[in-house]
C-alpha cells in the first residue's frame, strides 16, 4: 500500500501539486486521471522520487521514500517496476537483454535462471518470437508489452504505469489494460496507472483519483463513476458525445459500469 | 551570463562526481567498455587513417617548399624530421582530437541526449541504476585507452603519407625521409603527445556526454546539444592544449 500525505510539488514557484493526500491500496488498478498539465505526470514522477517534492509524505507500506537512506531507497526501488509513455526501452538491447536487464543489474542469478525468468514473463506478455528483435523493430504494442515484462521480471510490489495505452489502438489498449489487471491480481502489486483512456477508466479502474491544476478533486472507482457529483469530472470522463449517450443510457437503465454491456474481443496473442 | 556560465561549470563537475565511481556490476560495465570501444574507437579507425595519410603528404610538401625557399640550403632529409615532429606535437594529438571531437561527440551527445528524452534515463535512475556511471564511464575509459592507440596510428600513417608525397612529387628520395625520420628527438615529445591525447580524450567523452545528459525537449534539443557540445569540447581542446604545451614544452 502507497500512501500520500499533503504532496505538494512547486517549478521555479509555481505550484503544480497543491497537497494531494490519498491511498493507493495492494492488489488493486489504481487509476490517476485528469486533463493534460493537470499535474498527473509530475504526481507520478515525485511518487517515483524522480522529482523531490517540494513537502509532504510518500510512504511505501509505512517507508517514507523521502526519508530513506541511499541503500534503502536502492532496496525500494527494486522493488519498483515502472512502465513509461514511450515504453523507454533500450535501444541498444534486444527485447531478451532489455527484460533481463533488471536481474542482470541486481541480481547475482545465474544465466540459466535469467533465461528462465526472462522467458517466464516474455511468455506472460505473449512475445515469444520478438525476444531477438530490437525495439526499432516491433510496434508500438510490442513495445508497451515488452515494458511491461521488464517492470514484472524482478517481481515487483509497486508497479507504476505512465499513459501505457497512449498511441495505441483501442483493440492493443485493450489487450493491454488486461494485461495490467492480470498481473495486478497475479503478482498482488500495488498498481498505479496515469491514463487518459476512458475505456481503461471503466473497465479497470478499482481505484480512480481524479486530478484537476494540481488538487485532487475526486477519489472513487469506476462503478460510483457514473454518479459521481463533480462536474469537472463528468465533463472531462463523458467529454465525447458517445460517452454522454452511454452515460445517460447507464442512468436510464440503472446500470454501472460499461463492462455489462460491452463484449470485449478475444485479445489476439500474435497481434502486433 | 557569467553566472549562468559558472553554474554550467558546476553542474558539470557535479556530473563527474557521480561518473567517476565504482560500476555498480563490473561483467556490465566490461560489456559496455568493449561496445564503447568499438563505438567510439573502432568507427573512427577509417577516418583517422584517411585523415592522417593525407596531411601528413601536406605537412611534408609544405615543409619541402619552406626549406627550398631558405635563404641557406636545409638538407632535405630535414622534411622527414620536421614532418614527424609535426605529427607527433600537434596535428596527431591535437587536430585528429578536434576531428574526433566532431565525429565522437556529436555521438555521445546526440546518443545520450536522445536516451534522455525517450525517459530511458529516467527509467535507469527509476531503477535504482547510477545512469551517469552507467552511461558515461564505459565512454571515458574506452576514449582514455584507445584513443592514444588511434593517435599513434596516426603519426605512423601520416608518416607514411610524407613518405607517399615524395614518391609521387620526385622532390625528395625516400632514403632522405627515411633519415630524416629517424633523426633524434627528445622521447618526453612521445609523452607530451600521449598524455595531450588521454586528456582531450577525457574531455571527448566527458562534454558531450554532460550536454546530453542535461538536454530538455525534444529531438530539436537533442540536435542543439549535440551541435553545442561539439562546439565546447573543440573549444576546451584548445584551451587545454596551450596551456599543456605551456606547461610541458616551455
Amino acid at each position: 500500500m502507497i500512501e500520500i500525505k499533503d504532496l505538494k510539488k512547486s517549478f521555479d514557484g509555481v505550484e503544480v501539486l497543491k497537497g494531494i493526500s490519498t491511498n493507493f491500496e495492494t492488489g488493486k488498478v489504481n487509476l490517476i486521471i485528469g486533463q493534460s498539465g493537470s499535474g498527473k505526470t509530475v504526481f507520478l514522477k515525485s511518487l517515483l522520487n524522480v522529482y523531490q517534492p517540494t513537502s509532504g509524505e510518500i510512504l511505501f507500506d509505512g517507508r517514507d521514500i523521502n526519508k530513506m537512506g541511499r541503500e534503502d531507497k536502492q532496496q525500494l526501488r527494486s522493488e519498483i517496476g515502472t512502465v513509461f509513455q514511450g515504453s523507454a526501452l533500450f535501444d541498444s538491447m534486444t527485447v531478451e537483454e532489455n527484460i533481463t536487464f533488471p536481474l542482470d543489474m541486481f541480481t547475482n542469478l545465474s544465466f540459466r535462471e535469467k533465461k528462465r525468468r526472462a522467458f517466464e514473463v516474455i511468455g506472460r506478455v505473449h512475445l515469444e518470437k520478438a525476444n531477438r528483435k530490437f525495439p526499432s523493430e516491433i510496434s508500438g504494442g510490442m513495445q508497451k508489452r515488452v515494458a511491461i515484462a521488464r517492470a514484472i521480471v524482478n517481481n515487483p510490489k509497486y508497479l507504476f504505469c505512465d499513459e501505457p495505452n497512449s498511441g495505441l489502438d483501442p483493440y492493443t489498449s485493450n489487450i493491454i489494460d488486461d494485461l495490467l489487471l492480470e498481473i495486478t491480481k497475479e503478482y498482488n502489486t500495488t498498481t498505479i496507472i496515469n491514463s487518459h483512456d476512458m475505456n481503461s477508466v471503466m473497465t479497470i479502474g478499482e481505484k480512480i483519483i481524479y486530478l484537476r491544476q494540481g488538487i485532487k478533486e475526486w477519489e472513487g472507482n469506476k462503478d460510483i463513476l457514473i454518479n459521481a457529483g463533480n462536474k469537472n469530472l463528468i465533463d472531462f470522463v463523458y467529454s465525447s458525445e458517445l460517452f454522454k449517450e452511454l452515460r445517460e443510457y447507464f442512468l436510464e437503465t440503472n446500470k454501472t459500469s460499461i463492462e455489462n454491456i460491452i463484449t470485449k474481443p478475444q485479445s489476439n496473442e500474435e497481434n502486433p | 551570463m557569467l553566472k549562468r556560465f559558472l553554474s554550467e561549470i558546476g553542474a558539470y563537475f557535479l556530473l563527474l562526481s557521480k561518473t567517476l565511481k565504482r560500476p555498480q556490476k563490473a561483467s556490465i560495465f566490461g560489456k559496455l567498455f568493449m561496445r564503447e570501444v568499438y563505438d567510439l574507437g573502432v568507427n573512427s579507425f577509417g577516418l583517422v587513417l584517411f585523415t592522417s595519410t593525407f596531411v601528413g603528404a601536406v605537412v611534408a610538401i609544405q615543409m619541402f617548399n619552406n626549406f627550398s625557399a631558405s635563404s641557406f640550403p636545409v638538407p632535405n632529409s630535414f622534411v622527414g624530421y620536421a614532418t614527424k615532429v609535426v605529427l607527433i606535437l600537434e596535428f596527431a594529438p591535437t587536430i585528429i582530437s578536434v576531428i574526433l571531437a566532431g565525429k565522437v561527440g556529436s555521438y555521445i551527445a546526440s546518443s545520450i541526449g536522445t536516451m534522455r528524452v525517450t525517459e530511458q534515463i529516467d527509467a535507469l535512475d527509476i531503477m535504482g541504476v547510477n545512469s551517469p556511471n552507467f552511461l558515461i564511464l564505459p565512454k571515458i575509459a574506452a576514449s582514455i585507452i584507445f584513443n592514444p592507440l588511434l593517435i599513434a596510428i596516426s603519426i605512423v600513417f601520416g608518416i607514411w603519407g610524407g613518405y607517399l608525397a615524395g614518391i609521387a612529387t620526385g622532390s625528395w628520395s625516400k632514403a632522405d625521409y627515411i633519415t630524416g625520420v629517424q633523426m633524434y628527438m627528445p622521447q618526453h615529445f612521445i609523452w607530451y603527445a600521449f598524455l595531450k591525447t588521454a586528456v582531450f580524450a577525457f574531455l571527448i567523452a566527458t562534454i558531450p556526454a554532460y550536454f546530453g545528459y542535461n538536454v530538455k525537449g525534444g529531438s530539436l534539443e537533442v540536435g542543439r546539444a549535440s551541435t553545442q557540445a561539439v562546439v565546447w569540447t573543440i573549444v576546451s581542446i584548445i584551451i587545454t592544449n596551450l596551456l599543456l604545451t605551456q606547461m610541458f614544452l616551455s
